[in-house]
């Protein structure tokens, strides 16, 4: 059987992870490492592979290629009832038999470990539902069957924790409630925790470390900040985020802007300058991006001024309030569509639709990216075969057993 | 009430509030004059002719109205071994049914659901019996196990059996013949509740450090125990009851009569009215108490 109570949360290792599925690749040639103790983000959209890459290291699914450790050991060919891993389940999975104790005590009582019931009531205790530890989940609410499907695992002290988007089913504000008491039950129990989202800003908030996943591969990993401040990626930017992204040739590298060195791009006639360490390539056709809320709307020509980018005239061609701060959409000819956020402050200029605008931003703000972005549908059809593979996925998915 | 678990194979029961409208209580109506015709008359009647008394100086089957509980002790008197047959045998045959139908049903309702046109082959194949008549069925049964047949030369030949051993006759072919009888009403229970089986849950298990063979006793076998509810109940009573497997001219000899066969022969042979009357409420009551008992500690906690 599995070891006892793990001590403190264990590394998590994926080396050159491939898995394939009849008809499609779920994820090709993955690396990874998990540090012990941190709180770990896999964020990607749906069909991206994060899903799986937890039912893997859960052992719920075996690796078509690589290898997988926890804390050094290799268990990619350990049972998953053998794994000092445990899962918070998408779908909670709370046994519909049981009392939610008994729910929480089946790990512990299956590994024989001392005192089953008071341990769990000291887990249900931790997410504040020991009150309700005689009824049955299917007599809690969302939110409460979360919090015992979260206490049935960390119960168990596993090495790893894992957490298939848990809190997909709950409304926005248990939403950002169950965040908070997750992040601090991790710093209580000290575990390493792995978290799947689709939601960026789950995953800026409780996540140390953040990995965005696309089509089977990691396109970046790093600090929240770091990731949204300097995104590598066309997918990066406009996943975590939003971004104002143009794409040019590089006119001139090195030069000086103040004492950094920098990459002037040109863009619809517009020279646009960008730090050199904050650009991924210095030559030829590259994207560059800024974010929309370090854009400052202007109702006049600014005066050009080293240090700033400006770009303008432009046109308002849509407003949307939405409390702390205001949405606009212009149109910059050459351009294309620039989005501004702007502050909802007592000053700063406050335009209207159909105004002419200029906008302008920081040098520093700017980022190069590695790659272009991808002229992609607004909706992606769903006939085709991509989508077919990953509904034929999903529905595998359904289907898998035990072991 | 506790015979819910007959009709219900959910897991969860859909707790809807109760209304008794008007119109609810019209379609009721039919159910219960159908009920109160072919069920409790008869019942009446049953229970009124259990308690008669032979006409002084009448025909053979002649009855008259009386409170003679003679008829009752009449069975603790000669019919028990009887009784104790029926119990043992309905066992047994539930036992081995659901020994045989539970790998069958986990198979059509788990195994092959990425497969539904296998799934529903392997239904039809569950079902398939009923095209042929119980009696038929049970008579080549009794033609395959017949003294003079393949398999008994073989197994005598073999020495599993004794050179001048049966197999009709017996209480292996009696327990055999009903188990075979009643496999599909034992497998489509189980199946309607397991093809509704999360395998969530089972993921859960194995994730919560239990073997497979842990998870299956904990999680499957309690979810999937409102199916094994119903088929144990629609097997052991009717089972219970049988008089034809049982029979001499089926599979069954004197040594194996149960006592539906002797219900059956003192209603139609002997005309004893009343004896049989009452072992028929005796045979009843026994089920009513057996089932009762059995619904209250299986059943109805983990069915909810």
């Amino acid at each position: 059987m599995a070891a006892g109570f793990a001590e403190a949360g264990a590394d998590l290792e994926l080396v050159g992870i491939t898995k394939r599925f009849p008809g499609f690749t779920a994820i090709e040639d993955l690396d990874l490492r998990i540090p012990a103790g941190s709180f770990f983000a896999l964020l990607g959209p749906s069909g991206c592979g994060k899903t799986t890459t937890l039912r893997l290291v859960a052992g719920l699914e075996q690796p078509t290629a690589g290898r997988i450790l926890i804390g050094g050991r290799d268990v990619t060919n350990v049972k998953p009832y053998q794994r000092p891993v445990n899962t918070v389940f998408q779908s909670y999975a709370l046994f519909p038999h049981m009392s939610v104790i008994n729910n929480v005590a089946f790990g512990l009582r299956r590994r024989g470990i001392a005192d089953p019931y008071g341990k769990a009531h000291e887990a249900l205790q931790l997410v504040e539902l020991d009150h309700l530890s005689n009824r049955r989940p299917q007599q809690l609410s969302g939110g409460q069957q979360q919090r015992v499907a979260l206490a049935r695992a960390v119960v168990n002290r596993p090495s790893l924790l894992l957490l298939d988007e848990p809190l997909g089913a709950l409304d926005l504000k248990l939403r950002r409630q169950m965040q908070l008491e997750l992040k601090s039950i991790q710093n209580e129990v000290g575990l390493t925790f792995v978290h799947v989202t689709h939601d960026q800003e789950e995953a800026m908030t409780m996540a140390d470390t953040v990995a965005v996943m696309n089509k089977g591969a990691i396109e970046q990993m790093g600090a929240p900040e770091e990731l949204y401040e300097l995104p590598r990626t066309a997918f990066v930017a406009n996943f975590l985020g939003q971004s104002n992204l143009f794409t040019g040739e590089v006119t001139s590298s090195g030069g000086p802007t103040g004492a950094a060195a920098s990459i002037v791009v040109a863009v619809g006639g517009a020279k646009i300058e960008v730090p050199s360490e904050r650009a991924q390539r210095h030559s030829g056709r590259v994207t560059i991006g800024v974010r929309p809320e370090k854009l400052v709307l202007h109702s006049s020509q600014p005066k050009k001024e080293a240090g700033t980018n400006v770009l303008g005239p432009g046109r308002i061609t849509d407003v949307s309030f939405s409390g702390v701060s205001t949405q606009y959409q212009l149109v910059l000819p050459g351009f294309g569509l620039v989005t501004v956020f702007a502050q909802n402050m007592v000053f700063g200029p406050v335009v209207n639709l159909g105004a002419e605008v200029w906008v302008s931003w920081n040098v520093d703000h700017g980022f190069g990216l590695l790659d272009e972005p991808e002229v992609a549908p607004k909706f992606e059809p769903d006939t085709d075969t991509a989508t077919i593979a990953a509904q034929a996925r999903r529905e595998l998915m359904a289907e898998i057993e035990e072991g | 009430m506790a015979f819910a678990a007959l009709g219900s194979a959910t897991g969860t029961a859909d707790r809807t509030p109760l209304k008794t409208s008007r119109v609810a209580m019209l379609l009721l109506l039919p159910g219960l004059a159908y009920l109160l015709l072919f069920f409790l008359t008869p019942l009446v009647s049953l229970v009124v002719t259990s308690v008669e008394q032979p006409v002084p100086f009448g025909d053979v089957g002649q009855f008259q109205l009386a409170f003679n509980l003679q008829n009752y002790a009449e069975i603790g008197l000669h019919y028990l071994p009887h009784f104790a047959r029926a119990g043992l045998f309905a066992i047994l045959a539930t036992f081995f049914a659901l020994l045989i139908s539970y790998p069958l049903a986990y198979f059509i309702g788990v195994k092959a659901r990425r497969w539904p046109a296998l799934q529903a082959v392997l239904l039809t194949l569950v079902i398939a019996p009923f095209f042929v008549s119980f009696l038929l069925r049970t008579l080549a049964w009794k033609a395959i196990m017949s003294d003079d047949s393949t398999l008994v030369s073989v197994l005598r030949s073999l020495s599993i059996l004794p050179s001048d051993g049966h197999l009709t006759g017996t209480w292996f072919s009696v327990v055999f013949g009903l188990t075979y009888n009643f496999i599909p009403f034992m497998t489509l229970p189980i199946y309607a509740s397991l093809e509704r089986l999360d395998l969530r849950y089972l993921e859960a298990g194995s994730d919560l450090y239990a073997s497979p063979a842990s998870t299956f006793w904990r999680v499957t076998v309690p979810l999937s125990a409102p199916g094994i509810v119903s088929g144990t109940l629609l097997t052991f009573i009717p089972a219970s009851g049988d008089y034809i497997n049982a029979s001499s001219s089926f599979l069954g000899s004197v040594q194996t009569q149960m006592i539906g066969n002797v219900i059956q022969s003192k209603f139609l042979e002997t005309e004893q009215y009343p004896t049989a009357a009452a072992m028929s409420v005796a045979l009843m009551a026994v089920i009513v108490v057996l089932v009762a008992g059995y619904v209250a500690t299986t059943g109805t906690e983990d069915l909810l």
